[in-house]
């Protein structure tokens, strides 16, 4: 099992989700290929998001890229910012998704 | 510390399994918009949705994309009109009715619930103004969600209601016959009607409610099948404790959402509706999560029991995922919106009488049943009065939302379009309760000792 250190988890008990913190959690999806994870991270880097964990992973013949990164800072919103993924998704022929991580941090922890 | 495995679980539970956030539904108490002046009083009603829902539909979208979770309906839920517009001495509503389906358009929502009246007890004048206006603001409006509660189980059940309801539904059947009678889809007879519900038609905000609120209904008939078909051959025990996981994250998704939501529209947070709330697309029904647990189509005899494990792991594996909980919280088996449940009606698996034994431990009832046109509306108000029995009898809500669709015979198809989908029409029992029915008064309310 990956364990994703970016995010403690169990806070989920936190009614003020969703405008506390700045973590998202990015995912990408789809056949293996060179230059995913320099794509990705540079893109990052451009709009300012500084990013705290990378996990990846091949399952089946997919990879799998699960990164944490924070928007304490970034130049952009996060609607904008799935924008731009998605786009660079299209470029690489994979799947990006971003999501706050309140999402999965609320289903999996208590 | 969040494993990749659950991050992707999450992630394919929305974009395979169809899991979404069905409605934000934002109460709004229109008590302080009544007048005996009924232009001000509809100017009023306008002006108070606009203002409490102005940005509702803008931050529900805006929630959407950073969860990265569809919320499929925003939608609002005002005080039943007979309580605001009994003040001012009209004829009929429909001037209401007009004034919400035109602030509805106004802030973008697809339905408004609460032309609606109380009358468990028995009818004020207000109460029965306000019924006899259902045909006409439902043919005559888009977005207006009329419903009436007819029965309780401290009140009993008010058979004069329900004989004057089934005669409001023959009614709007004939008048949006068009369309095959669409109107009827917007109509819901209760018992125990729930004061906090978000899900259309049969949405109102209660009169303990406070002035504006948040309520949110859950969805995912989708991930509770495949979380069944994954855990493979396993006995019963183990298959609910499947489903209680499983509705425990889809409801977690429901409080994120609807908590957020009430914060940044600067209102109080209601409750969240725990329900599986299936939607004509396949793979988001019902039925299919019945058949999944073994059974080979939804109706088969094992269906009630199939269901009653269903509904109550649902409920126990909600319950601890949200602060509160409330509204109709269960499995929902609409007919017309469930992809699975038509393949059963069709091939004759499912009929009327079995639907009305599973309502009996599903979340709410006879929901979006087409029967034929001809139907009389004495053996409507015979079908309401026993799934109301239901609901009083066992205290549960129940409720009744019945298209005798002009002009159709059985086997004929109705198309109703979008959320609403289609429906096979079904056989009625032809055998009269005409002299029952039309003895009207009220059935008591039951003895709550002696249960047996």
């Amino acid at each position: 099992m990956n364990r994703l250190k970016g995010i403690p988890g169990g806070n989920s008990g936190n009614q003020n989700a969703g405008d506390g913190s700045n973590r998202i959690i990015i995912t990408v999806i789809g056949p293996d290929r060179v230059g995913i994870i320099a794509a990705v991270s540079n893109l990052l880097a451009d709009n300012n998001i500084n990013i705290l964990d990378i996990s990846q992973t091949i399952m089946q013949e997919f990879f799998v890229m699960v990164l944490v990164a924070d928007m304490e800072k970034a130049a952009v919103d996060l609607v904008s910012l799935k924008d731009l993924l998605h786009g660079k998704g299209e470029e690489l022929q994979v799947r990006i998704d971003a999501q706050h991580e309140d999402v999965f941090n609320y289903m999996h922890r208590i | 510390m969040l494993t990749t495995e659950e991050i992707l679980e999450t992630i394919k539970m929305v974009q395979e399994e169809n899991l979404d956030i069905r409605t934000i539904t934002m109460g709004i108490s229109l008590r302080d918009c009544a007048d005996s002046d009924p232009r001000a009083a509809c100017r009023k009603i306008y002006a108070k949705i606009c203002r409490q829902a102005s940005k509702l539909v803008q931050t529900g979208d805006e929630i959407a994309r950073e969860y990265g979770l569809p919320i499929v309906n925003k939608r609002i839920s005002v005080t039943p009109i007979a309580l605001v517009a009994e003040g001012s001495s009209l004829e009929d509503y429909l001037e209401y009715a007009r004034a919400l389906d035109r602030a509805a358009e106004a802030v973008g929502v697809n339905f408004i619930g609460g032309f609606s009246a109380l009358v468990h007890k028995g009818f004020t004048g207000g109460d029965r103004v306000l019924i006899e206006s259902i045909p006409g603001a439902l043919s005559s409006t888009e977005r207006v969600c009329a419903s009436v509660n007819v029965a309780t189980s401290r009140a009993g059940i008010n058979m004069d209601a329900i004989n004057l309801c089934s005669r409001v539904i023959k009614e709007t059947a004939e008048l949006t016959a068009e369309a095959d009678s669409v109107g009827c889809a917007k109509i819901v007879v209760f018992a125990n009607v729930p004061e906090d519900n978000p899900f259309m038609a049969g949405a109102f905000h209660g009169v303990g409610e406070p002035d504006c609120v948040i309520n949110t209904g859950v969805s995912g008939p989708g991930v509770v099948k495949s979380a069944i078909n994954r855990a493979g051959d396993v006995d019963l025990g183990t298959l609910s404790e499947t489903v209680k996981k499983i509705a425990f994250k889809i409801t977690r998704m429901g409080e994120l959402v609807g908590r957020t939501a009430a914060r940044r529209l600067g209102v109080p947070f209601g409750i969240v509706d725990l329900s599986l709330a299936p939607t004509p697309a396949v793979g988001d029904s019902v039925a299919e999560i019945i058949e999944e647990m073994g059974l080979e189509r939804c109706g088969a005899p094992g269906s009630t029991a199939a269901l009653a494990l269903l509904n109550d792991a649902v409920k126990k594996g909600g319950a601890m995922a949200s602060s509160y909980v409330g509204g109709l919280s269960g499995a929902f088996i609409p007919v017309s919106e469930d992809a699975g449940m038509i393949t059963s009606v069709t091939d004759g698996a499912l009929t009327l009488e079995k639907l009305e034994a599973m309502t009996a431990v599903c979340s709410v009832g006879l929901d979006m049943v087409a029967v034929p046109g001809d139907t009389p509306a004495e053996t409507i108000a015979a079908i309401i009065a026993d799934e109301a029995a239901i609901g009083v009898f066992n205290h549960k809500t129940t409720a009744v939302r019945i298209i005798p669709a002009a002009g159709k015979k059985v086997g004929d198809q109705v198309e109703f379009g979008g959320l609403l989908g289609q429906a096979p029409v079904m056989a009625v029992n032809s055998f009269k309760a005409e002299k029952f029915v039309q003895r009207g008064g009220r059935i008591p309310a039951p003895i709550h000792s002696l249960r047996n």
